[in-house]
């Protein structure tokens, strides 16, 4: 499998195949020494929005790579500013870089940056779409802390109407033959467009209202911040909120291996007891955002096979 | 076939209507070369006649709406003289009406008939109802693939939205 050159743009561009040999490559890399691989080499980074996790991941994963990195975080300081189009910002940054990462506000310009050069594009995240390099990291977190990931029961709680983060998962959880429950107030459920394609693969799922009532199901909870603003009533948000709140007590009937996963940042939706439990999994989660990103760069140079 | 039996052959739906007499009445005048859209659904015809923007047209249009059909009811065609359709206004048509027969005439010849079916990909012809997609902020234009074909359902290129046919708009 070849990925020299190809863009990371979409978790939908990529097949259950290409997903299980990427995973296998980012084991590779946590095993290895790829301090020289990269030399020479230049990661762009162009983040249109604030980012601190995914920036700054994609930035030491080069780095560890030996490769150097440029770039900038926010528009303030570009010529975007000045009324600059997205594809001339890109046009003229793939001359300056090998591989570039980028995040973006709106929808599908990652997908207009890919088709506009030639040098290889990492999508960071845009606006509501697509994060596919945080839907690696959180396979790679699932396979190395269950030993698999084919066939194994996941909650998604908290806002699965409007997070990116879930989407994704969901998707390529079905493509491993999960079982998949879905935890969120009626306004905040999973899309129907994303139910439609997990009822066309025939992937098992379910709706439910409450994480307790899933708690003693699944193998890995995966909390999503709920977020006030995407309530027009503030009444009804203040109904809902302690019902997608994780404490310590509830995770006593818990299966001993789950596993709870969070994309971070967090507010208050996990309390901080839950932090010291055997179960909280969320900061091993952002740590493997490291190696995953190293083995997506590495690939598409084109330094690893 | 000339174009002319194509009428002909429209007449002859219509024997055993009760209609037929007043239906015998109405003749789209003959195209010597240009264009021919059979069995448009009746509800999309002056749809068809608007997005083909030939609502100011120079040279010959005849159109004609609730045609008796034996195979469909009701139906429409539309004659455009002097007017071959790029593959840009075909699929545009397709998009609307994907059942359409459309024939090219060539000196009074039908020099080819087909009935129309959904490309797989459909380039600039639709706008994304995603305000916050990349094609609705800067100069892109819009790509989408055909998810299912009936009921229609289309995939953004860029944003990956995806949207059913009642929610379609056209450039």
């Amino acid at each position: 499998m070849d990925f020299k050159n190809k863009d990371i743009i979409s978790i939908n561009d990529l097949n259950k195949e290409e997903i299980r040999y990427i995973l296998e490559v980012v084991s590779r890399v946590e095993n290895s020494d790829c301090s020289q691989l990269c030399k020479g080499m230049i990661l762009g980074t162009l983040f249109f929005e604030p980012s601190t996790r995914t920036r700054l991941s994609f930035e030491s994963a080069m780095k560890r790579l030996g490769g150097s990195v440029i770039g900038f975080s926010g528009e303030g300081s570009t010529s975007r500013k000045k009324g600059e189009s997205l594809y001339d910002t890109i046009k003229t940054v793939e001359g300056y870089c090998d591989v570039i990462a980028m995040r973006h506000p709106v929808e599908g310009s990652a997908r207009l940056a890919a088709n506009s050069i030639k040098i290889p594009i990492i999508n960071g995240g845009d606006g509501s779409n697509q994060h596919p390099t945080q839907t690696l990291l959180d396979l790679h977190t699932i396979r190395k802390s269950h030993g698999k990931i084919e066939g194994l029961t996941i909650a998604m709680v908290g806002d699965l109407k409007y997070g990116r983060t879930v989407h994704s998962l969901a998707t390529a959880m079905g493509l491993f033959n999960a079982t998949l429950y879905f935890v969120a107030p009626q306004q905040l459920q999973m899309p129907k467009d994303i139910l439609d394609v997990l009822d066309k693969k025939g992937i098992k799922y379910f709706l439910a209202e409450n994480i307790t009532e899933v708690i003693d199901k699944v193998d890995v909870l995966y909390m999503t911040r709920i977020q006030k603003e995407r309530f027009p009533d503030p009444i009804e948000y203040e109904s809902v909120k302690n019902a997608y709140v994780l404490k310590k007590e509830m995770l006593k009937n818990a299966k001993q291996g789950l596993k709870v996963m969070h994309p971070l940042p967090r507010v208050n939706e996990i309390c901080e007891d839950v932090d010291c439990a055997e179960h909280a999994h969320y900061f091993q989660q952002a740590h493997y955002g490291i190696p995953t990103r190293m083995a997506v760069i590495a690939l598409l140079l084109g330094v690893l096979k | 076939m000339n174009s002319d039996e194509i009428i002909r052959g429209t007449n002859h739906e219509t024997k055993n209507s009760n209609d037929y007499s007043e239906y015998k009445q109405m003749k789209l005048g003959k195209v010597k070369n240009g264009t021919v859209i059979d069995h448009i659904p009746p509800e999309l015809c002056f749809r068809l006649i608007k997005i083909l923007n030939l609502e100011g047209y120079g040279h010959v249009l005849s159109s004609a709406t609730n045609l008796i059909s034996a195979k469909l009811g009701k139906k429409g065609m539309i004659k455009i003289s002097g007017k071959f359709l790029t593959e840009e206004e075909v699929n545009k048509v397709a998009v609307v009406a994907p059942n359409v027969t459309m024939c090219t005439v060539t000196d009074y010849n039908v020099s080819n008939k087909i009935k129309l079916s959904l490309p797989r990909e459909i380039k600039k012809i639709v706008n994304c109802n995603n305000p916050n997609c990349i094609t609705n902020v800067e100069e892109v234009s819009t790509h989408f693939y055909v998810v299912q074909e009936s009921p229609l359902n289309i995939k953004c290129h860029y944003c990956e939205r995806t949207i059913d046919k009642e929610e379609i708009t056209l450039i």
